[in-house]
């Protein structure tokens, strides 16, 4: 039997009708028409689906629709700072072509974000074990380390200035 | 995802009531992170999800000196990995914490349901038998208390009786001049199972080990106390040959299988190089 919840994702308040066994994962894409969270694994070993919800990156495919009653869901769509104006990590994956095939970078740029919301300024060690759960086959990492080290010396420097 | 009856009583006692009722099929959602999983493999056939979220009470999370660590049923692996006070009074269950999946699962999973799972190779299971961990466990009426390593009857298999729910585990405060260790063994950093997990609590007193208690993961159907090689030293110098022996002694109690991760005699094997390395880890973390 489907029921009414209701959330928030990326600022907009949305009512979906929902069968319990749904998860946020599927739900998000189909109901919710946001493509850009992917479906990887859907067993929570891949990251590919990680969103924000409630301040905090968990994989999409491990949460069930009805359990985000009420909850603040940040998605990849939600990241830009204007229609013209990328988020700065989305920015600095194309500058460092952090992004081959593509498909975990939606995953890996929610997960940075969380990162570097709590961490603002990690070591590279600290990057390579907050994104242990984002698997990519194409680039072996380096520049997805790369373009974070840089988003976040970005950042810093631009709250100084 | 297969089609499930879904729960969200909003006491104790209801979700009790519900498990009861519902029998085996019936099961309790808390993180979700293995469960879901189990679901959408068909490993576990499940017609009604509990979820436990709703029910107040379940969130305790302290730890100090005095009382020691008390995490409630709710409490997730990653706001344990994260606390400061874990972090001082038990660094080993922190590293374990630290090792189980990813930031995104641990941002759900909950060290209960890490327990109640009952996998013989989860990574909170042997330091917390180490230290001597026990679980509250509401049966309908009142509440039971249960030794962790009494728990466990078989891999996914523990003493729960239909409409038992666990509540949360409680940990003794740490002995004086007490150190500990976890070791987990794998073939990669992170988002990997233990191939071998050791976890070694002990006490010195005037060069002698007063106490200590060793508990082995993935290496038996449950995780298991090394009570041989515990009696081997307890009482006794650490000298390097007693050591050995200790280690040596842990590897007979051991009875791994050999699976995709490793076979029996490498299980075994490192028993023995992880049992010693963890008792002088567990030294060199004496204050």
């Amino acid at each position: 039997m489907s029921q009414i919840v209701s959330m928030t994702i990326n600022g907009e308040e949305r009512e979906l009708a929902l069968e319990p066994y749904r998860s946020l994962l599927d739900t998000l894409r189909n109901e919710g028409g946001l493509t850009g969270t992917k479906k990887g694994c859907d067993v929570g070993d891949c990251g590919a689906c990680t969103i924000i919800m409630n301040g905090k990156p968990v994989n999409s495919c491990l949460v069930l629709a009805v359990e985000a009653a009420g909850a603040m869901i940040e998605t990849i769509e939600g990241l830009q700072l204007a229609p013209d104006k990328p988020h700065p990590l989305q920015e600095a994956f194309m500058r460092y072509g952090s992004a081959q095939c593509g498909f975990c970078t939606p995953g890996i740029i929610m997960m940075a974000k969380a990162l570097l919301d709590e961490n603002p300024n990690p070591t590279e060690d600290e990057v390579r074990f907050g994104i242990a759960g984002n698997i990519c086959r194409c680039t072996g990492y380096t520049k997805i380390i790369e373009a974070i080290l840089a988003t976040a010396a970005d950042l810093q420097r631009a709250k100084s200035a | 995802m297969k089609r499930f009856e879904y729960h969200e009583p909003a006491s104790l006692e209801e979700a009790s009531r519900l498990l009861a009722e519902l029998g085996a099929t019936a099961q309790v959602l808390a993180g979700g992170t293995d469960l879901l999983v189990e679901i959408r493999e068909h490993l576990r056939p499940v017609t009604h999800v509990v979820n436990i979220k709703r029910i107040p009470g379940l969130r305790d999370f302290a730890c100090d000196d005095a009382q020691g660590l008390r995490v409630g049923a709710l409490i997730t692996a990653r706001e344990v990995e994260t606390s400061p006070q874990v972090a001082r009074l038990f660094p080993n269950l922190v590293s374990a914490v630290g090792q189980l999946g990813s930031i995104q699962v641990r941002n759900r999973a909950t060290v209960v349901g890490n327990i109640c799972r009952a996998s013989p190779s989860a990574d909170t299971l042997p330091p917390l038998i180490a230290d001597g961990a026990r679980l509250s466990v509401f049966n309908g009426n009142g509440e039971r208390s249960i030794a962790l390593e009494e728990f466990f009857t078989g891999p996914g298999r523990t003493v729960l009786r239909p409409g038992e729910i666990v509540t949360g585990i409680s940990v003794p405060p740490p002995g004086a001049h007490s150190g500990r260790a976890y070791i987990k063994h794998g073939r990669r950093k992170a988002m990997e199972l233990a191939t071998v997990g050791v976890a070694v609590t002990l006490e010195r007193e005037a060069g002698h080990c007063r106490e200590i208690r060793i508990a082995l993961g993935a290496v038996a159907p449950t995780p298991i106390r090394a009570r041989e090689a515990e009696a081997l030293l307890r009482g006794e110098a650490f000298t390097p040959e007693r050591v050995a022996a200790v280690a040596e002694a842990a590897m007979t109690e051991s009875t791994p299988i050999s699976n995709v991760r490793a076979s029996a005699e490498y299980r075994r094997e490192m028993v023995g190089v992880l049992t010693r390395r963890a008792i002088t880890l567990a030294m060199e973390a004496i204050q």
